[in-house]
């Protein structure tokens, strides 16, 4: 039996979404009444047992030196070993660029039913049944494992964290070896930046913006949140802002706590991908615009006169809480 | 270069999206359909390689009758030819299960698909073809060259890209920067008058697995009427971001 779940480190250090993913384990572990088993590859130099915080039962450290780059087919092959080493019902995954590469490639290897996009926690154990997002975020779908294993990508920032503290054994593989059929070149990190699909809080703006030149106010306002920055697709088109930050239907579909956008006009495409944020702050000068309608809170003004002036009363909040 | 795209065929962005009243399945009434918007960045990605240095372009679906008018849009845009693998798109298991003999047999050099479909999200079919088959693999792919027969791919990560290399045949899925918005093509008239004589040829389909099913289809909760705050008063924003949606 057993849940195996797969940990991610960005600079030696454990993801959010990782404690995330050990968590949601943790309590589908608990409702099928088994054990959890993080799975940890290559270099990292957080303390292993940590996962125990979160729920993990045991971890399991492949820490031969071929495995310190990502690669999808030798990453896939180190979760397989440890699903067939400790018999595993399944496997959960955060939904992260390389949670989504290697999660197809497990379900091949383990005739598992995959189910990405998970929203929640199981409906039911056993067949696994589990609600989904789908129509970028436009609806929900339940999808059920027609397999005996099941593999759940679950949304980034979607579900959360809860702690538990259990004593997590730790186990290092030395020796575990898999081939790859591509090679890692170089990584081109994005400076400073905080990864969208991680972020609490995303500062976004739009092309009421008028140009590259004003995001300075963006930026500032996301510094003093300690957020993350995102923009509309044309913002992106133009080169404005770079690619990665496009959010919406055919960009990165983000839930956040707290979602500010500032002259965006809400089209159908844009809340595609950021409608499942909690709290939904617009800055419109247009009253009319449609963002308003999917807002909690909204600021009919010109952006670059109410900036400037939230980003000061949050400054001022900040220095007194 | 010979090389196959995978095309979904989708609601349209705009689509207001709506469940049957049994909440079994999606709703079609009132929706236009669209070739995947990530697939014509596969689309015309395949299409510049075979500008440079000749191939083919081939396009497929795995879908029934009701998908040709999205496999003909693409022939318009400039593909050689089309096929349709006649089954119903289930999951994704069922329709990589569908892909990987054509691809086999074909004998394609390089496979560009769509980092995910707009209607399910599933992030599924690229990857579990390179499984079945056991090529290489390069998802949320935003850049590509390929060179006497090794690709050097770039990828989006969470923080940053990362440059992979692999050697043909291999599968990518795909997005925005593989080329540019505005390097997508619409399809012109005449592009539209060839297309109907291109060949869409259609193969049957031959398997019937799944590895998942959709039990029940549910809309989003709505949302609260939004409260309004005046610009003058900003900081009554931040109290309710901090007492009221304890955001901050
Ligand atoms: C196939 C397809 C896919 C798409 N996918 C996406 C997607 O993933 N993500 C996405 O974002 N879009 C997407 N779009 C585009 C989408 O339809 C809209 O065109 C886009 O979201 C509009 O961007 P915007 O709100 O920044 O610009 P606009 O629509 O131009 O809105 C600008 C807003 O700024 C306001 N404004 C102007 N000046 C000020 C000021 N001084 N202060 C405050 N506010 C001001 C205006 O009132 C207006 O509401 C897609 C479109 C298509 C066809
Ligand atoms: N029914 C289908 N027919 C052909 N290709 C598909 C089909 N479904 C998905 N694909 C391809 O797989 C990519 C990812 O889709 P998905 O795994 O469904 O998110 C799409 O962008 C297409 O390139």
């Amino acid at each position: 039996m057993s849940v195996v779940v797969y940990t991610e480190s960005w600079e030696g250090k454990f993801k959010k979404a990782s404690f995330e993913a050990v968590s949601y384990a943790a309590r589908t572990a608990s409702q099928i009444g088994t054990d959890v088993v993080a799975v940890v590859i290559g270099s990292c130099s957080e303390d292993l047992s940590s996962l125990g915080y979160y729920g993990a039962n045991q971890v399991i450290h492949y820490s031969n030196p071929d495995f310190n780059n990502f690669n999808p087919k030798s990453y896939a092959s180190i979760l397989t070993d440890a699903v067939n080493n400790r018999s595993a019902q399944g496997v959960v995954l955060s939904g992260s660029f390389n949670g989504k590469a290697i999660a197809p490639l497990l379900a091949i290897r383990l005739k598992a039913g995959l189910i990405t996009n998970v929203a929640s926690l199981p409906e039911s154990i056993s067949p696994m049944r589990v609600k989904r997002g789908a129509f970028s975020s436009k609806g929900f779908v339940v999808y059920e494992s027609k397999q005996e294993k099941f593999i759940l990508s679950i949304i980034p920032n979607g579900i959360g964290i809860v702690e538990s503290s259990v004593s997590a054994q730790v186990e290092t593989n030395e020796s575990f070896s898999a081939e790859a059929n591509s090679e890692l070149v170089s990584v081109n990190k994005a400076k400073g930046s905080i990864p969208l699909p991680e972020a609490e809080i995303v500062v976004s703006g739009g092309r009421g913006l008028k140009g590259p030149e004003n995001w300075n106010m963006v930026e500032e306002l996301a510094t003093v949140l300690g957020a993350g920055t995102a923009c509309s697709k044309p913002v992106s088109d133009m080169h404005w802002r770079p690619h990665s930050e496009h959010v919406g239907q055919t960009g990165i579909a983000i839930n956040p706590n707290l979602y500010i956008a500032i002259g965006i006009s809400g089209a159908i495409q844009h809340l595609a991908g950021v409608s499942n944020s909690r709290t939904i702050v617009v800055i419109n000068s247009d009253p009319e615009a449609p963002f308003f309608k999917a807002a909690d809170y909204g600021i009919v003004g010109d952006a670059f006169d109410v900036v400037p002036k939230l980003t000061a009363a949050l400054k001022e909040f900040k220095a007194q809480n | 270069m010979k090389i196959l795209v995978c095309i979904s065929h989708v609601p349209d962005t705009t689509s207001k999206i709506q469940f049957t009243s049994d909440g079994k399945s999606l709703d079609t009434t009132g929706i236009q359909f669209v070739i995947n918007p990530y697939d014509e960045f596969a689309l015309t990605r395949a299409l510049w390689f075979k500008e440079k240095e000749g191939g083919s372009v081939t396009v497929v679906n795995v879908g029934k009758a009701n998908t040709e008018p999205t496999l003909r849009k693409a022939l318009a845009i400039g593909a050689d030819d089309a096929i349709r693998i006649d089954a119903e798109p289930t999951d994704g298991f069922a329709v990589a299960s569908e892909l990987i003999s054509l691809i086999a047999t074909e004998k394609y050099d390089l496979v560009i698909m769509g980092r995910e479909s707009i209607d399910y999200n599933g992030t599924q079919v690229p990857g579990m073809v390179a499984a079945l088959l056991d090529w290489p693999f390069v998802n949320a792919c935003v850049g590509m060259e390929v060179e006497g027969g090794v690709a050097t791919c770039i990828r989006e990560i969470d923080g940053g890209k990362e440059t992979v290399k692999a050697s043909l045949p291999m599968i990518v899925a795909g997005q925005k920067g593989l080329v540019e918005e505005k390097d997508l093509r619409i399809p012109n008239m005449r592009g539209i008058m060839t297309a109907r004589t291109k060949p869409l040829k259609v193969i049957p389909s031959i398997s019937n697995e799944v590895a998942t099913e959709a039990i029940k289809f549910e809309r989003p909760a709505g949302k609260q009427a939004c409260k309004m705050v005046s610009s003058d008063d900003v900081k009554a924003l931040v109290d309710l971001l901090h007492n009221e949606a304890k955001a901050i």
